[in-house]
């Protein structure tokens, strides 16, 4: 069904504003997303009627506001349909998601060579802290390389698995080139080794429907910013059983049942990976967030967003010396480019001066532009509300940048 | 000229852009025409590697005075570097390390002073100031 973009432009107050005196286009998307009124309206009106800390007070306010937090926690279960709503952990983000499990994990299953498996697109979120976990154990990091079209090397992937192989972390989808990967299948050929499997979703749950059952992930970490969600809010799902047998990855109140001196005893899930008072505002808005998208329907924004993505690139591709990076035709929401003879850096800054925000740089994927031998890309990221009229200001704008820089 | 006098003239050559395209065009301009640094000091030990472009300085210290060239994948870098250069390269240390800088709002480009432009103008006046330092320690 096509989206009602009127509608739902109406609903993002950042929208209607102006940059440098000209209408924001705004296309950096898979950095954050912008928010609509009814996350900004939650966060509100949790702060003016139910601010309270929560699982600890007796009043009435702790008590309607831990109520919020575990509805909100039964809501995202079911959105991912996951089997228990313990299964889902609050952390601030991604980023903590992947350090959560790579710390817990490797101190419950990981030896002195054994071998973890990422990716070559991966974010450095999904990279750094395996890497640390990798030299802290003596274990061993393997990359599964890409193709030229930015495609996962699935045929090296399975020439990397080994009898030590214990865990894959890969990402749903390339943040840096849009790429959507095959997790499925990955997940299939890991477990049937008995490795464990950790997915990235930070960009992939925003564009495709995830049904942790479905994937059968052990791990599926993601970011509400990027999902039209408050900052500071992410999601481990984490399988029960195997989250069980992982010990706290942070201490503090909360997460323990008894502490002494001498011993102290841990909390069930999922308190036991949620030390400290939680981000309860960003919880209730997170949710609300995913309402508004199953009110609009993934599946309609998806499509609405493949149109942007096909329009932004047929453009680009008229346009002399253009390069596309990810060029396999399985992708979502982002283009990747470099014009020739033009640095990333010049391009972004000029057709920012024209109202245009989208992302240069290496887009905290380093290993992957190494892979490409460039110093970074100009990105562009759709969402559900943005216009094809967005698209031609944007194309209209990288065409007046480089013939500025050329 | 003093670091006074220079500031001034890029402040009037400035004044003239009526919209940023102009001034924007001037900057490229400026950075196609920056003095190349020598070959061999395009290294790490030059670098100052941020999270958008490279920018290498070099700087030698003749008869009292600094001087500097640099360079940048980035021509918009490239001739922000330039501003940055024409003003202080030739200066005496003390001259470089008192220099306020201001001249830089009133052009216009402030904007790239803030931190989040990762290789923005702060970290470069810290490198130019910072070589002025050493030498004036050396000298001393």
């Amino acid at each position: 069904m096509p989206l009602n973009i009127d509608n739902i432009r109406s609903q993002f107050p950042a929208l209607s504003q102006k940059v440098y005196g000209k209408q924001l286009v705004y296309l950096d998307n898979a950095a954050t997303t912008l928010k609509p009124l009814c996350v900004i309206d939650e966060l509100k009106r949790y702060y003016e009627h139910e601010n309270s800390n929560i699982h600890r007070g007796t009043h009435y306010l702790s008590q309607k506001a831990t109520e919020a937090y575990e509805e909100a926690r039964q809501f995202i279960a079911q959105t991912l349909n996951a089997e228990f709503p313990e299964e889902i952990i609050f952390v601030r983000g991604t980023t903590e998601g992947v350090n959560l499990v790579a710390n817990s994990f490797a101190r419950a299953f990981l030896q002195p060579g054994d071998e973890i498996i990422i990716s070559a697109m991966e974010h450095h979120s999904n990279i750094v802290p395996w890497q640390m976990v990798c030299e802290d154990k003596e274990a061993i990091l393997r990359v599964i390389p890409i193709l030229d079209n930015g495609f996962l090397d699935l045929d090296e992937f399975k020439n990397l698995i080994t009898p030590k192989t214990k865990l894959l972390a890969i990402t749903h989808m390339s943040n840096a080139m849009g790429i959507i990967n095959p997790i499925r299948d990955i997940i299939k050929i890991a477990h049937e080794k008995g490795i464990k499997v950790l997915i990235d979703g930070a960009q992939g749950i925003v564009h495709t429907p995830v049904d942790v059952r479905d994937l059968d992930c052990d791990f599926y970490c993601f970011s509400g910013h990027k999902l039209y969600a408050p900052m500071g809010i992410g999601v481990v799902y984490g399988k029960k059983s195997i989250m069980q047998l992982m010990p706290p990855y942070q201490g503090g109140g909360e997460m323990i049942k008894e502490v002494t001196f001498e011993k102290t005893t841990y909390n069930d899930l999922p308190f036991r990976f949620e030390a400290g008072t939680p981000n309860v505002s960003a919880v209730l808005g997170l949710r609300k967030a995913l309402e508004f998208i199953n009110s609009v329907g993934i599946d309609n924004i998806r499509s609405h967003e493949d149109q942007l993505l096909h329009d932004a690139t047929d453009q680009l591709m008229l346009i002399p010396g253009i390069k596309i990076y990810g060029t396999h035709p399985q992708k979502a929401g982002v283009v990747s480019f470099l014009a020739e003879g033009v640095h990333p850096y010049d391009l972004g800054v000029l057709i920012d001066k024209m109202g245009v925000a989208v992302r240069t740089g290496h887009h905290c994927a380093q290993p992957l532009m190494n892979r490409f031998g460039i110093p970074g890309t100009v990105r562009a990221s759709f969402a559900m509300y943005n216009t094809s009229q967005e698209i031609d200001v944007f194309i209209q704008a990288v065409k007046k940048a480089i013939a500025m820089l050329t | 000229m003093n670091i006074i006098e220079k500031e001034s003239a890029i402040i009037e050559e400035f004044s003239v852009f009526e919209d940023w395209m102009d001034k924007y065009a001037y900057i490229i301009d400026l950075g196609k025409s920056l003095p190349v640094i020598d070959e061999q000091y395009k290294t790490d030990n030059f670098i100052i590697k941020g999270c958008q472009s490279q920018v290498w300085i070099h700087a030698s210290y003749e008869n009292g005075r600094v001087y500097f060239t640099a360079d940048s994948d980035a021509v918009i870098t490239k001739g922000i570097v330039n501003v940055l250069i024409r003003v202080l390269s030739g200066s005496t240390p003390d001259e470089i390390l008192e220099a306020s800088m201001s001249y830089i709002d009133k052009i216009g480009l402030k904007e790239h002073l803030s931190p989040t432009r990762a290789n923005g103008l702060v970290s470069m006046i810290k490198q130019l100031k910072l070589y002025a330092m050493a030498f004036k320690a050396k000298g001393n």
